[in-house]
């Protein structure tokens, strides 16, 4: 099949970037999207041009380094699936597709599609943790937890950090992300303990890198590759406001 | 170069202990005035990282990708070992221990071993304090599944993605480190050289993968956690910047590698679609534990597999191991994969697939089970394949997937250079010369967050060394050596790209060095891989500069450095004339086509120390003595 492309092109940070259309010609259906990339890439890198930069690792869907805009939709048009392993037949032969890189402020585009998501990492450091230091544990099973606590947990952990609700997101919010982390340890007896302080310090952290506010659109929860329910933005607040009355 | 590898005396169950008390220690005010650079921030990387800075001392950590939270231990599915016996079903340390020698076929230290099997029951102590959600029973606590291989259920899990809780339980406990001002993260920095100063590890290059700048960093310790190196195949199942730049640089230095060529091929995962193929996408042979492998038993049948009748299948695994059926482990199912296809029998494009069956499991479990236990899983094919596992089983191909060699360490994790240490896949210690299931995430946390903690305060506390800075001249030489290297590749400015030339000789490695090797075969490949590698030096094309983000120059880098790997892949594998594990030669098998070992010659561990690029490598033994375990022939039957 064919398809063709209009890709943002940005050099660097103080670049302002453009789109730059690309023709892909005589792709398999069975490529994932970023396959068509490496493909495209191989055909530039012959005619001497600069090859695309953009972010992946695992191509498995789950260290969460890919991420694109595809037309307008972060990770594009597939539910719950990363932009890795997403394949070329979701499209139709002839399509245009139009790839941008996330646009968030807290995620300054380094080049290309690639962008700077370490505002996500210094959310976790300001309190997505349990203070338990090495060798410090009881029993794994000195503490029964019971499987509905540890099931809900579980699906909020699966968050992949890979920002997709933050580029979906009108308000530029990072909610969805910050949500997940204080619901599984929040929802854990082991993170009763360090609770409160933890929503606290993550908001904080959240509103100083510059994220915008939660409005309910819940665009987060349609890209979110994992499927993550936007009810544990609800939970966040319950606990934020709990936290900060207590305070 | 001489192979010390320090294993404590006494009884196996006391070494680790005795060793512990007759370590020295580094006294709580002094732990703060040294340095720790750590590169890597997987399981094992983040774990010493968080662990060492929970003890005091200052350390650096490094990683390629944007995140600590990426590293590639981040796709472990299946789960992790802890010989907990939660199950009664008879699990101890002692029969973890015993387990992993001999799934390992007789080719690691019992020593190493048994200090793992004691040290899994901490782990996931460890886990679970820190929040990692692992799968329970209603009745709160923790449930077990049985996993290749083994038989007692003594692995833990979380859904189907382990690795991924796991990594972020000590992402979660680094983050916590670095928040404090005691961990500096150096995320996109990707290590480049290894600075040795009088035989002592005093530090790394690295390269700001953003901005370009080459930058030295001096410590008193250098941690490599850089995973393994089963890119070499081009296709494998790991994260497509793994690579074995950082071992590579270390053997370079007088660092010895071991055992490179134990490659282990895990046997379920998705197989090949096309030549656009840019990875390959294991799924979690838990799927093993309800899933029934068979091919038709006529060959070339294009039959969908439900118009098979049960008559006309071969469950070739159940056929011809009766007692451990499709739970075999690794090598042996991979290669009884291979061999059915390779006589014609396999299915799918190019016949380079067997079924993995799970109707018999819907069928007695009910999908709703089925869904809980491998939903994601069938998701994760359902994309990939465009079939629907729950309606059609699954086509399954062996794929090359985690690689039991790597630096040589003794006992207390360090190589063959002083204040070098190695943790996780990147070395050798455990596994042998295979794997089991579920024990690289074992491996790499006993060694972060309770070997290595331990072990590097006794190097520190009796090491007497002045404190360096990285403007020293042995780090300036290193940065020009680096700079020079990096401008010769940009300036070649050939006809073909990184890429074309990885995948070429991707399938070279596949082909001679892969699932079953043989003398003429290694023997062509070291005719040819130095052939390519003289190619790739005045024909590759990297365009662009150093000083900017540039993904064709770091792959450019690994590539080269994969390039020298492989020869000694080859020639480890053409010395070990002998099968074991997963190194298969085809010259040595036995009559029914199992791995033949030779342990009168050897039951060792090679180690080979550099002697130039263009000289072979010189091989060093390290014997195995097994005193707890007695050596006999693997058998699954």
């Amino acid at each position: 099949m064919d398809v063709t492309l209009h890709v943002w092109r940005q050099k660097s940070a103080a670049d302002r970037g453009r789109f730059v259309r690309y023709e892909a010609r005589n792709i398999s259906p069975d490529m994932s999207f970023l396959e068509m990339f490496d493909v495209v890439n191989e055909g530039l890198i012959a005619r001497g041009e600069d090859p695309i930069a953009f972010d992946h690792d695992c191509r498995e869907g789950i260290c969460g380094t890919c991420g694109m805009v595809i037309n307008g939709v972060a990770h594009g048009p597939r539910r719950g699936t990363t932009v890795c392993q997403l394949h070329l037949r979701s499209f139709r032969d002839g399509d245009t597709i139009t790839v941008e890189p996330w646009r968030a402020r807290p995620f300054p585009v380094i080049k290309d599609l690639v962008v700077d998501r370490g505002a996500f990492d210094r959310i976790i450091q300001a309190g997505g943790f349990i203070s338990v230091p090495t060798g410090s544990a009881p029993d794994a099973n000195a503490i029964p937890i019971p499987k509905p606590d540890a099931d809900l947990a579980m699906d909020a952990a699966s968050c992949i950090g890979c920002g997709a609700c933050v580029a979906a997101c009108p308000n530029g919010a990072a909610m969805l992300f910050t949500a997940a982390k204080v619901s599984h340890l929040g929802l854990l007896p082991q993170g009763q303990p360090e609770r409160r302080q933890r929503v606290r310090q993550m908001v904080v952290a959240m509103d100083r890198e510059g994220f915008g506010s939660c409005t309910n659109y819940a665009e987060c929860e349609a890209v979110c590759p994992k499927a993550i329910s936007i009810r544990f933005i609800a939970r966040m607040n319950r606990d934020y406001l709990k936290a900060s009355l207590m305070e | 170069m001489e192979l010390r590898a320090s294993v404590p005396s006494g009884p196996v169950e006391q070494k680790w202990d005795n060793h512990r008390f007759e370590m020295k220690l580094v006294s709580p005010a002094n732990k703060r005035k040294y340095t720790i650079l750590v590169v890597g921030s997987g399981l094992a990387g983040a774990s010493a990282a968080a662990s060492l800075a929970e003890l005091g001392y200052n350390v650096t950590c490094f990683c390629y990708q944007d995140s600590p939270r990426r590293a590639h231990s981040i796709a472990a599915q299946g789960g992790i070992n802890a010989a907990k016996n939660y199950r009664n079903d008879g699990d101890s340390v002692f029969r973890l221990f015993y387990d992993t020698i001999k799934g390992g076929d007789y080719r690691a230290r019992e020593a190493n071993v048994y200090r793992l099997a004691q040290l899994s029951v901490n782990i996931i102590d460890q886990c679970v304090a820190q929040g990692v959600p692992f799968a329970r029973e209603y009745g709160g606590l923790l449930d077990n599944r049985s996993f290749g291989g083994a038989q007692v259920s003594r692995t833990f899990y979380a859904r189907g993605q382990t690795g991924q809780q796991l990594l972020l339980g000590a992402y979660s406990a680094l983050s916590r480190q670095v928040g404090l001002g005691r961990v500096a993260m150096y995320p996109r920095h990707e290590m480049l050289d290894l600075v040795v100063i009088d035989g002592k590890t005093r530090g790394v290059v690295v390269r700001d993968m953003v901005t370009g700048q080459i930058e030295s960093h001096a410590g008193d310790a250098v941690v490599l956690g850089t995973g393994g190196y089963s890119n070499v195949f081009y296709l494998s199942t790991n994260a497509k910047g793994c690579n074995a730049t950082a071992i590579w640089r270390a053997y370079k230095r007088g660092a010895a590698m071991a055992n490179p060529s134990f490659t282990q091929i895990h046997p379920t995962c998705i197989p090949v679609s096309g030549d656009h193929q840019s990875k390959l996408t294991l799924m979690s042979e838990s799927l093993r534990n309800d899933g029934r492998i068979w091919v038709p038993q006529q060959k070339g049948d294009t039959r969908p597999p439900d118009r098979i009748p049960e008559a006309e299948r071969d469950y070739y695994l159940e056929r011809r191991y009766p007692a451990f059926g499709n739970l075999v482990p690794r090598d042996v199912a991979s290669r009884a994969a291979k061999a059915v296809c390779d006589e014609g029998f396999g299915v799918g494009p190019g016949g380079l697939g067997v079924y993995l069956d799970l109707t018999d499991a819907i069928k007695r479990l009910g999908e709703q089970v089925i869904r809980e236990r491998y939903g994601n899983l069938f998701e994760m094919y359902e994309r990939i394949t465009g079939e629907n596992p729950y309606e059609r089983p699954m086509r399954i191909y062996p794929a090359v997937h985690y690689t039991m060699g790597g630096l040589w360490v003794d006992y207390n994790l360090m190589s063959t250079i002083d204040g070098l240490y190695v943790i996780g896949e990147a070395n050798f210690s455990d596994h042998g010369a295979n794997r089991l299931g579920a024990s690289a995430l074992m491996q790499g946390l006993a060694d972060g967050y309770f070997i290595l903690p331990a072990t590097i305060g006794d190097y520190l506390a009796r090491t007497k060394q002045e404190k360096l800075d990285p403007s020293h001249s042995a780090f300036r030489r290193v940065e020009a050596e680096v700079t020079e290297r990096t401008k010769r590749l940009l300036a070649i400015r050939g006809k073909r790209t990184v890429d074309s030339f990885h995948r070429e000789f991707g399938r070279l490695m596949w082909e001679y060095c892969g699932m079953s090797r043989n003398v003429q075969g290694l023997q062509v490949a070291l005719e040819k891989i130095p052939a390519l590698r003289a190619e790739f030096w005045e024909n590759v094309n990297v365009l662009g500069a150093n000083e900017e983000l540039n993904q064709s120059l770091e792959k450019a880098g690994r590539v080269a450095d994969f390039f020298e790997f492989a020869e000694l892949m080859c020639h480890d594998a053409l010395e070990r004339a002998e099968s074991c594990g997963c190194h298969f030669r085809e010259e040595y098998q036995t009559p029914d086509g199992e791995a033949l070992r030779d342990d009168a010659d050897f039951a060792h561990v090679a180690a080979w120390e550099f002697a130039g690029v263009d000289n072979p490598p010189i091989l060093h033994k390290e014997s195995l003595a097994f005193q707890y375990v007695s050596l006999t022939q693997r058998s699954y039957k």
